[in-house]
C-alpha cells in the first residue's frame, strides 16, 4: 500500500515574480545560516535564510532582467549570477556587502545557463554561450581569459546551445565539456583541443536541461517532448543512449541529480517534480505542489543527510521546499 | 419398392403413374426418401440406371410433375445427384421447365436454402442446361429490381430471391458474366435504389448484400462498391452462398473434420510457439533486474495521482454557453461539452434563465474535434435541458421541427430527444436523488435507421400480456419509490404541436412525400409520448387527437409507417382509461376495428398483421373488461 506523496516542509513566498533558478549553500558550519539563492523574472536575487525561513537580501544586478543563472564560487559570499541583460555578475557579499565586483557580456540572447568548474583553488572555469549562434566560449574565472571557442563543424545544424555542464572526470584529468542543442543532440567537448569527442542525438526536440553523474559516467537529459534519455559515456568517450523514459506529460525544464547519487529530480511543464531512482530511472515520486510550470530544481548540499532539501521553483511565484528520501 | 435388374427393356410408365400419384397426395417424404437414396445408389456410376430414372421421370403426367420435382428437388442430398436423376428433363419438358425455373424461385419461397443449391447446382451442371441458368438470373433480377415488389412483397420473399441471386453468380463462368455484364450493372443500379429507399434495416441491408455481390462479379479489376452494415448472421449466411464448394464426394464429412482439426490444431501450435519465444527473453532480463535490486532501498510513493494535464472546463453555464458558440480553444470546447450534462443537472435554476439558447445552441452544435460518443454528449445535454425547463424548451423545438433548413438528423435528433425527456419525466424519480438519465431497457438509442420501434414494441407488448392476464388477487407489492408525475403537466406541449403541421410540405420538408423515414419515425415517436401520458389528464384529449391522425394515414404506402400507426393504436388503448374510450370515442374504435381486421387479412408486411391483431386483442379485452364490471 504505497503512501500518498508527501506535502512540501515549506514553501517561500515572496519574490512576486517567477523563479528561474535556484542555489543552495549549506555546506557552512555554525554559526552559519543555511542559505538558498533564488534567481527571479523582474531581475532579483533573493537570499533566503532557511532557519527564518525568510528574505536576508536581495540583490538587484541585472536592471530588471530575468536572471536565470545564480552560482556560487566557493562560499555563500562569492556569487555569480547570469541574466538576459546579457551580463554575468560576480557578487561580493562577505560582511552584508552587496556589490557587483566584475562583470563579463556575454553577447548572448539566449536563456543557455552558464557551468561553472573549480579547477585548482581559486581558479575556475565558466561555460557559457556566446555571440556566435552555435558557439560554446569557455572562459577562465577570476582572469576573464579565454580558454577556448567550441564552434561545432560547418553543416552541423546543431541550433542554440541550450545547457552546458563542465565536468572532469577524475581530478587533474582534462576538463570535458557536455553541451545540449536545439537540435536534440548532446556534444561531448575536449576543451585543450577544442574538438568534439562525440555527439548524441537523443531527442527530437530541444534539449532543455542535462545533468551528468561522473562515478558511473552516465547523464541524463530532458526536451520538451515527452520522453527523458539517459546515456552513458563509454571508454572510448564515446556517447551511447543507455535507455529512454516516457513520461504521462511531455516538457521537462531541469534536471538534477541529488550528490548522493541516489535520486533524480526532473521540474515539468505540467506543474509536476518528478522523482526517480537513480540506478534503473524507477518512478519514485510525483510532486504536484505547483499551480504553474516548474522551471527549477535543485539539491541542497547539507552535510548531514537528514537534513537534505530539495527546492523547487516555479512560474507561480513560489519556491517549494522538500524533504525526501533524506533517510539513506 | 425394390427394383430388380432385369435384362429385358421394361416399360416404366406404371412406375412413374404410381410415383406421381403418390406425390400428389403428398406423400412425398415417405416414398422419396426411401426412394432418392436407392437410386442415388444406383445411378452413381450406372448409366442404364440412369436412363432408367430420367424415363420415370419423364413418363409422369403433367398433372402431377410438379409434386414429383418439388419431392426430388427436397430430397436430393445434392446438386450432382439431382442432375443424375433428373438429366435433362428441365430442358425436354415444358412442365419441368416452368415449374424449376419460374414457380420455385419466383412464385413460393418457403423452400429452404439447400433447395435453392441443389436447383440451382443442377442447372449449372450440363452445358444444355446453363442457358437456363442465366435466364433465371436475369429474371431474379428483375424481380429483385423491381421497386412495386420490394415496397409490396414480405422481406422474407426478398430474402429468398437474394439467396437465390447469389447462388447464380456463384455458379456462373466468367464468361457468362461478360456476356451478360451491362444488364447486370443496369439491374444492379436500379435494384439498390429501390433498396435503399426503403425503411426497414432488413430490406437496406439485403440490397447492400445483393449489390455489393454483384459488383464484385462484374469488376473482377478495379474498384468495387462496398457498403458499410452490421455483419449480422443473416449477412454472413448470405455471404457464404457466394462461394461454391466443390461438389463433395461420399464421405464427407470425416476428411473435413480431420481437415478442421489439423487446421485447428496448427494455429494453437503457432501461437504457443509464439508465446514461448517472448517469454524466454523476459525471464533473464528479470535476473538480472533482480541482482540489482538488493542495496535499492528506496520506497516509491503512490502515484495514481499522476495523470495527463487537462484543461479544466468551466463551472458556470454561461460559460459553457460562451465556450460553446464562439471559443477557439478546443481543448476548452472539449472539456464543456463533455461537462456540460452535469453542469445543467446541478444547476436547474440556472439552466432555466438559459434553457432555450442551450437548447438552440445544441441543436446546433457540430463537432469540432473529435471526441468519443460525441453525438450520445450531446444529446444527453438536451435531454437534461429539456427536462430541467420543459416548457419552453419543447416549445422551441416543437417549432423547430416544422422550420426550414434543418437536415433530417437534426428533425429526427429532436423527435428522440423529446422521447428521451419524456420518459425521463414519467418515470418516478427517488426522493432526493436526480436520476442521471439513467434510461432503463428497453431504450432508444440515437442512430441512423435504429429500430427503436423494435424496442418500444417489446415493451407494449409486455405491457399487453400482462394486461391480457387477469390478476386474481392483488399481491402485497413492495412499496415503489413515488412522486409526482412530472410529465403530466407537459404532455400536451410535447405532443400537440408535433401533430399540428404534419399536412403542410415546406420547400425542404414533405413529411407526406419523400420524407417518409421521418414520418415513420415521427408516428413512432407519438405513439411513445402517448404511451408514456399514461395518467396524465391531457391523455384523452391527445387519444382522440392521435385516432383522428392514424385515420388520415391509414393507407401509406410504406411498412414502417403503417406499423407506427398501429403502435399508436396500440399506445392509445392502453394508456387512456377504459371508461374515456368507450363514452367519447366509440364510432372512431368502430371504424378503427373494421380497418384493423382488414389489416390483420390483407396486410403484405408480417410485422403489420401482427400489431392489428395485437390490437384487437385489446380491444376485445377492453370489451370484456367493461362488460364484467357492473354497471
Amino acid at each position: 500500500m504505497a503512501l500518498p506523496p508527501p506535502d512540501p516542509q515549506f514553501v517561500l513566498r515572496g519574490t512576486s515574480a517567477a523563479v528561474h533558478t535556484l542555489h543552495f549553500c549549506c555546506g557552512g558550519q555554525e554559526p552559519d545560516v543555511p542559505v538558498l539563492f533564488s534567481g527571479s523574472e523582474n531581475g532579483l536575487i533573493h537570499v533566503w535564510n532557511l532557519k527564518t525561513r525568510r528574505v536576508d537580501t536581495a540583490l538587484d544586478g541585472h536592471g530588471r532582467n530575468s536572471v536565470y543563472c545564480v552560482e556560487t564560487m566557493g562560499s555563500k559570499d562569492r556569487l555569480l549570477s547570469q541574466g538576459r541583460d546579457q551580463r554575468i555578475c560576480l557578487w561580493d557579499l562577505a560582511e552584508g556587502r552587496m556589490s557587483v565586483t566584475d562583470s563579463v557580456f556575454t553577447e548572448n540572447v539566449g536563456f543557455c545557463r552558464c557551468s561553472l568548474l573549480k579547477v585548482a583553488q581559486g581558479r575556475w572555469l565558466m561555460a557559457m554561450a556566446s555571440k556566435a549562434l552555435e558557439e560554446v566560449q569557455v572562459l577562465e574565472l577570476p582572469s576573464k581569459m579565454s580558454v577556448c571557442t567550441l564552434k561545432p563543424g560547418v553543416g552541423a545544424k546543431l541550433g542554440m546551445p541550450m545547457c552546458l555542464k563542465l565536468c572532469q572526470l577524475s581530478c587533474g584529468s582534462q576538463p570535458l565539456l557536455l553541451a545540449g542543442y536545439e537540435d536534440g543532440s548532446v556534444v561531448l567537448w575536449n576543451l585543450s583541443m577544442g574538438k568534439a569527442l562525440s555527439q548524441l542525438i537523443c531527442h527530437q526536440e530541444p534539449v532543455m536541461s542535462l545533468d551528468f553523474d561522473l562515478e558511473k559516467t552516465k547523464g541524463i537529459s530532458g526536451s520538451s517532448e515527452k520522453v527523458l534519455s539517459i546515456w552513458s559515456l563509454n571508454e572510448q568517450q564515446n556517447l551511447q543512449v543507455y535507455k529512454t523514459h516516457k513520461l504521462v506529460n511531455a516538457g521537462i525544464s531541469d534536471i538534477t541529480i541529488r550528490p548522493d547519487k541516489k535520486i533524480v529530480a526532473t521540474a515539468g511543464w505540467d506543474h509536476r517534480i518528478r522523482i526517480f531512482g537513480w540506478k534503473k530511472m524507477k518512478p519514485l515520486a510525483v510532486l504536484d505542489y505547483h499551480t504553474a510550470t516548474v522551471h527549477c530544481v535543485s539539491f541542497s548540499d547539507h552535510k548531514q543527510p537528514s537534513e537534505r532539501l530539495l527546492a523547487a521553483g516555479s512560474k507561480d511565484h513560489r519556491i517549494s521546499i522538500w524533504s525526501i528520501y533524506t533517510q539513506t | 419398392v425394390c427394383f430388380t435388374l432385369g435384362g429385358s427393356d421394361c416399360s416404366i410408365s406404371f412406375v412413374s403413374h404410381v410415383l406421381g400419384k403418390v406425390c400428389v397426395h403428398g406423400r412425398q417424404k415417405e416414398m422419396l426418401s426411401v426412394l432418392v437414396p436407392h437410386l442415388a445408389e444406383l445411378t452413381r456410376s450406372d448409366c442404364i440406371w440412369q436412363r432408367m430414372c430420367w424415363r420415370l421421370l419423364e413418363c409422369v403426367p403433367e398433372r402431377w410433375m410438379e409434386a414429383v420435382l418439388l419431392g426430388f428437388v427436397q430430397t436430393a442430398p445434392g446438386a450432382d445427384v439431382l442432375s443424375r436423376l433428373l438429366g435433362n428433363l428441365v430442358v425436354k419438358n415444358k412442365k419441368a421447365q416452368f415449374v424449376l425455373t419460374q414457380k420455385v424461385l419466383l412464385l413460393q419461397y418457403s423452400h429452404k436454402t439447400a433447395v435453392l443449391q441443389n436447383l440451382l447446382g443442377y442447372l449449372s451442371l450440363d452445358p444444355l442446361r446453363r442457358p437456363l441458368l442465366v435466364k433465371v438470373l436475369q429474371e431474379l433480377l428483375e424481380t429483385w429490381g423491381s421497386g412495386s415488389a420490394v415496397r409490396h412483397s414480405p422481406p422474407e420473399q426478398q430474402q429468398y430471391i437474394s439467396k437465390a441471386i447469389l447462388i447464380c453468380l456463384s455458379h456462373l463462368k466468367e464468361s457468362e458474366i461478360e456476356s451478360c455484364r451491362q444488364e447486370l450493372l443496369t439491374s444492379m443500379m436500379e435494384g439498390v435504389k429501390c433498396h435503399l429507399d426503403s425503411n426497414l434495416p432488413r430490406i437496406r441491408h439485403l440490397g447492400m448484400i445483393v449489390a455489393e455481390s454483384i459488383s464484385l462479379k462484374i469488376n473482377t479489376d478495379g474498384p468495387v462498391l462496398k457498403f458499410q452494415y452490421e455483419e449480422d448472421d443473416e449477412a454472413r449466411e448470405l455471404k457464404s452462398l457466394l462461394v461454391q464448394t466443390t461438389p463433395c464426394c461420399a464421405v464427407p464429412s470425416l476428411p473435413d473434420e480431420e481437415e478442421n482439426e489439423k487446421t485447428a490444431v496448427l494455429p494453437s501450435v503457432s501461437d504457443s510457439d509464439k508465446r514461448s519465444p517472448t517469454a524466454a527473453p523476459v525471464v533473464p532480463a528479470e535476473e538480472s533486474d533482480t541482482d540489482l535490486d538488493s542495496d535499492d532501498d528506496l520506497v516509491p510513493y503512490d502515484m495514481s495521482e499522476d495523470k495527463e494535464l487537462r484543461t479544466k472546463a468551466p463551472l458556470y453555464l454561461r460559460d459553457c454557453i460562451e465556450v460553446l458558440t464562439g471559443c477557439e480553444n478546443l481543448d476548452k470546447w472539449e472539456a464543456t461539452v463533455k461537462a456540460l450534462e452535469s453542469l445543467i443537472r446541478k444547476n436547474p435554476a440556472a439552466t432555466r434563465e438559459v434553457s432555450v439558447e442551450l437548447a438552440k445552441i445544441l441543436l446546433h452544435l457540430e463537432e469540432k474535434t473529435c471526441i468519443e460518443s460525441f453525438v450520445e454528449l450531446r444529446q444527453r445535454a438536451q435531454v437534461a435541458v429539456l427536462t430541467t425547463d420543459p416548457i419552453p424548451v419543447a416549445q422551441y423545438l416543437t417549432s423547430q421541427f416544422y422550420s426550414l433548413n434543418y437536415s433530417l438528423r437534426q428533425r429526427v435528433d429532436i423527435l428522440d430527444v423529446l422521447v428521451l425527456a419524456a420518459q425521463e419525466l414519467s418515470y418516478p424519480k427517488s426522493r432526493g436523488k436526480t436520476k442521471h438519465s439513467v434510461v432503463p431497457k428497453p431504450g432508444i438509442q440515437l442512430l441512423p435507421g435504429s429500430d427503436s420501434s423494435k424496442d418500444w414494441r417489446r415493451v407494449v407488448d409486455e405491457r399487453i400480456k400482462s394486461k391480457t392476464r387477469r390478476i386474481a388477487t392483488g399481491q402485497a407489492q413492495v412499496e415503489l419509490p413515488s412522486g409526482p408525475n412530472e410529465f403530466n403537466s407537459v404532455a400536451g406541449h410535447f405532443f400537440f404541436p408535433l401533430i399540428q403541421h404534419f399536412d403542410r410540405p415546406l420547400t425542404t420538408f414533405d413529411l407526406l412525400g419523400e420524407d417518409h423515414f421521418v414520418l415513420g419515425r415521427l408516428v413512432h415517436t407519438l405513439a411513445v409520448l402517448m404511451y408514456l401520458a399514461v395518467n396524465t389528464v391531457a391523455v384523452t384529449a391527445m387519444g382522440k387527437a392521435l385516432l383522428e391522425f392514424v385515420w388520415t394515414l391509414r393507407f401509406h404506402t410504406d411498412c414502417y409507417v403503417r406499423q407506427g400507426l398501429l403502435s399508436c393504436v396500440s399506445s392509445m388503448l392502453l394508456s387512456v382509461p377504459a371508461e374515456r374510450l368507450i363514452e367519447d370515442m366509440t364510432e372512431e374504435l368502430l371504424e378503427t376495428q373494421s380497418w384493423l381486421g382488414d389489416v390483420v387479412e390483407k396486410d403484405p408486411d408480417g410485422d403489420c398483421r401482427r400489431l392489428a391483431l395485437q390490437n384487437l386483442l385489446l380491444m376485445e379485452n377492453l370489451k370484456k373488461k367493461l362488460q364484467s364490471v357492473p354497471s
